[in-house]
């Protein structure tokens, strides 16, 4: 009886050991960084954290294809390193000495990433499954981008100011037309033309040539 | 017949103070933040700083002084300035205002830019911090993946340039709308001349220096910065030895402060006729060179920490590979020990070992820190990657941009002031348009023939014209400048009008320099640039290429090279035109007079 039970326990542990090793058919590797995720508040990864990822891989096989056959003893895991990384498959208890086909368990994993991450504290850098892409989230995008409403701001915001200037300067320009047609009229136009801040009255003696050569319109005279 | 001149008295600032802080404005740019720290690193590091002083005692300070005497003595723009020097010298104003209208083209798109990352910088995470998805969201974009997000974000995000000057593409309609934006700004700042003016340079002179202060605490206090500080600083003197640090120095004085475009003629017109230049000219100097090197010192403390971040991540990624690759124990390779544990690993696993090693980089500090940028590059591709990696990232970002803009917009309201100073001096145009009209002609002209660098090889001509529109021909008219107001106008007559307007005369210092020392260097200049460009042969330029994800280098087409002869020419042949044109129009007087007489 005993010597029955020691061959058909070596034989399992055989036949998970021809399932379950580094490269085999739908085998997958993980590699967990626990250190680089949570620093000091790192936990030990020891035989609990590993029935606890079993649990997991079954959990998530159970979800994905619906059927609650999947036991805890289905996954098998080997090759445990230092680094933390170990290989993993299932097997299907219902066809004897079989793994479920890997597109099945990547669909599975890739359906509950999230909950094996969070089950775990890591996120999907620290907890790769090597082999199993994962779906980036795509950023947050906004209907209008934020650029043009914070351009629309500052457009609104200087055409404001330009019209303010312009319209300001053209009331200016009237009040200014006005005050000397006001003028004009009360008195007679009394044209002082300054040079320098000299009245040209009293330079414009000479009445002569203005000699060509030297440009002598913008000649300008020293200050005294 | 004597003209009776009605003139309105000119425009003029509030009080000296305006005055410097738009010269200040104008000369302290771009260019004192993105390519004083590259000279610097290449030519010397701390060393470099001798070569620069000596020429800007040489060089700067003087030219700058001639400039703004000229300015102030005769009250006029460019073209009426030297119309008064020497009537056959009206050519070297209109080659000035040519080439200020050539620069307010192209330089205005760098504020469009600076706009452009402003606007994206409201955003969290900022969007040059990830590469964005590809179509079925697997993995990264492709060309994203090949170079880094930055440097994606700036050429096809920003730019969307093309892989070639040829290749010609759209307006991106994007950078359109900021360039206009930034139009309209530049109008509102010069719409009322002197008026508005006045005021802007008060906000465009100042805040660049509060953000640089900012910038410079957040900098030294950055992880990795001491490292940059230390390479930058230590002087490699055997540089010294090498023509090309004296004529880089020579080159960056003189571009820097922005003469012979017309905009420091203009500026000083509008002082009042005893205001004293001489000790404004120093002051102006002195800024601008003091403002470079703090520049330069908060650029190389970001460098340092960009330099630390990604030598650093590069050794992490070297750690991750060994441990998932011998499945070793976390924290087991550090940065300490990996090198002997590298060479315990190849001792132990020699196979497995050499099959990594394609993939095993050698990080390495100084390599990281060698990658001297200029340009545009340095502003918006290295400074927004050290700010993604900042904590509050959005609060740098707009800090940053914001000066950038300051710095362009300061620098614009000169070139315009340039062109819009002889346009509103000329009777012909003032007395019947008004000066907002001008002004909005002049924006407008410049906006639409921008427009030219928003397409999507619109990068491609920005260099060109960056390159080539007002290099040769500013040293040329520099030179015509020095060589009129020294031998043509007269030294002593110059010395007179000084004593009248400061009241004392200018001591043997300034004079050797005016008369000898400024032209000669400036001579050699000339002749080193176009030594350069016949012994170069083809001019290349570079293309950025998607599928590798960098830049190339590529010939120009036959009609760009036209393109940058045509801009050299137009300037510099106005010098000549113009006196050539004076000498015929004087002949017909005589002529004329002679006929009547």
């Amino acid at each position: 009886m005993l010597r029955a039970l020691l061959l058909t326990l070596s034989v399992v542990a055989i036949a998970h050991a021809e399932l379950c090793k580094p490269d085999a058919q739908n085998a997958f590797k993980v590699r967990i960084s626990i250190k680089t995720a949570l620093g000091d508040n790192a936990y030990v990864w020891d035989a609990n954290e590993e029935y606890l990822f079993k649990a997991m891989v079954a959990f998530a096989m159970r979800r994905y294809s619906s059927k609650s056959t999947t036991q805890i003893s289905n996954v098998l895991l080997c090759n445990v390193t230092d680094r933390v990384s170990f290989w993993f498959v299932v097997t299907d208890s219902s066809k004897n000495v079989t793994t479920v086909p890997g597109s099945e368990v990547e669909a599975a994993i890739r359906m509950n990433r999230n909950r094996i991450n969070n089950a775990f504290l890591l996120s999907d850098k620290t907890l790769q499954f090597v082999k199993i892409t994962t779906t980036l989230s795509p950023p947050v995008e906004s209907s209008t981008p934020v650029w043009l409403i914070v351009f629309g701001v500052v457009l609104c915001l200087i055409v404001a100011g330009i019209v303010f200037l312009i319209i300001s300067g053209i009331r200016k320009h009237k009040k200014k037309n006005k005050e000397s047609t006001e003028r004009e009229n009360l008195e007679e136009k009394v044209e002082v033309t300054l040079e320098n801040g000299i009245p040209c009255e009293a330079l414009d003696i000479k009445a002569g040539h203005v000699n060509g050569v030297f440009a002598a319109d913008d000649e300008r005279f020293t200050s005294l | 017949m004597v003209e009776k001149a009605m003139e309105k008295s000119r425009p003029l600032w509030d009080n000296p103070l305006q005055f410097v802080f738009a010269c200040i404005s104008y000369a302290v740019g771009l260019g004192n933040v993105w390519r004083f720290p590259y000279l610097c690193q290449m030519y010397g590091g701390g060393g470099f700083l001798i070569p620069y002083l000596i020429m800007l005692i040489a060089e700067g300070m003087p030219l700058l002084y001639l400039e703004l005497a000229v300015g102030q003595r005769m009250r006029q723009g460019s073209i009426g300035a030297w119309k008064i020097i020497s009537p056959y010298l009206c050519g070297v104003g209109v080659a000035s205002v040519v080439v200020s209208f050539f620069l307010s083209m192209y330089y205005n798109v760098i504020n469009a830019w600076a706009f452009w990352y402003l606007f994206h910088s409201f955003q969290d995470p900022l969007p040059w911090a990830t590469c964005p998805l590809n179509s079925n969201r697997t993995g990264y974009e492709e060309e994203c993946e090949k170079t880094s997000s930055t440097q994606y974000f700036w050429y096809r995000q920003t730019l969307n340039i093309s892989p070639s000057l040829e290749a010609s593409g759209s307006v991106q309609w994007e950078q359109a709308l900021c360039l206009t934006l930034a139009w309209l700004v530049v109008y509102l700042c010069i719409l009322r001349g002197t008026a508005s003016t006045g005021k802007v340079v008060y906000v465009t002179a100042s805040l660049p220096y509060c953000v640089l202060i900012i910038y410079l605490i957040r900098g030294l206090t950055l992880h990795g910065a001491v490292n940059g500080l230390i390479y930058m600083f230590t002087p490699k003197l055997e540089q010294l030895l090498n023509p090309k640090t004296w004529i880089s120095a020579a080159t960056q004085i003189f571009f820097s402060l922005g003469l012979g475009f017309g905009s420091l003629i203009a500026f000083a017109s509008y002082n009042e006729p005893s205001n004293n230049c001489q000790r404004h000219a120093i002051i102006v100097s002195l800024i601008n060179s003091t403002t470079s090197i703090f520049a330069s010192i908060v650029t190389f403390s970001i460098y340092g920490f960009k330099a630390t971040f990604n030598y650093e991540s590069c050794i992490n990624k070297v750690i991750l590979l060994l441990l998932n690759a011998f499945d070793l124990e976390e924290g087991s390779l550090t940065a300490d020990n990996l090198n002997e544990m590298k060479d315990y690993l190849m001792a132990t696993y020699p196979l497995e070992y050499a099959q990594l090693v394609p993939q095993i980089k050698n990080c390495s500090l100084e390599a990281e820190l060698d990658t001297a940028v200029q340009g545009t590059g340095l502003a918006f591709i290295v400074y927004s990657e050290a700010i993604k990696n900042m904590e509050v990232p959005q609060l740098y970002s707009v800090l940053y941009f914001f000066m950038l803009l300051m710095l362009g917009i300061g620098s614009m309201l000169g070139n315009t002031a340039a062109i819009l100073t002889p346009l509103t001096d000329s009777r012909a145009i003032a007395s019947r348009f008004p000066k907002e009209v001008i002004s909005g002609v002049v924006c407008f002209v410049n906006c639409i023939i921008g427009l030219i660098f928003t397409m999507e090889a619109g990068n491609y001509w920005f260099d060109i014209f960056n390159d080539y529109a007002a290099t040769l021909s500013l040293l040329l008219i520099v030179l015509v400048e020095t060589i009129a107001v020294c031998y043509i106008y007269g030294i002593r007559r110059f010395e007179k009008d000084l004593y009248t307007m400061i009241g004392h005369k200018p001591n043997w210092y300034w004079k050797i320099m005016w008369a000898f020392v400024s032209p000669l260097l400036i001579i050699s200049l000339f002749i080193f640039y176009l030594t350069d460009y016949i012994l170069t042969g083809t001019l290349q330029y570079q293309a950025w290429d998607a599928t590798q994800g960098q830049l190339v280098t590529k010939d120009y087409p036959g009609y760009a090279l036209a393109v940058i002869g045509l801009l050299v020419a137009a300037s510099t042949m106005c010098i000549p035109l113009g006196a050539l044109v004076t000498f015929i129009r004087k002949r017909l007087k005589r002529e004329q007079i002679s006929t009547v007489a």
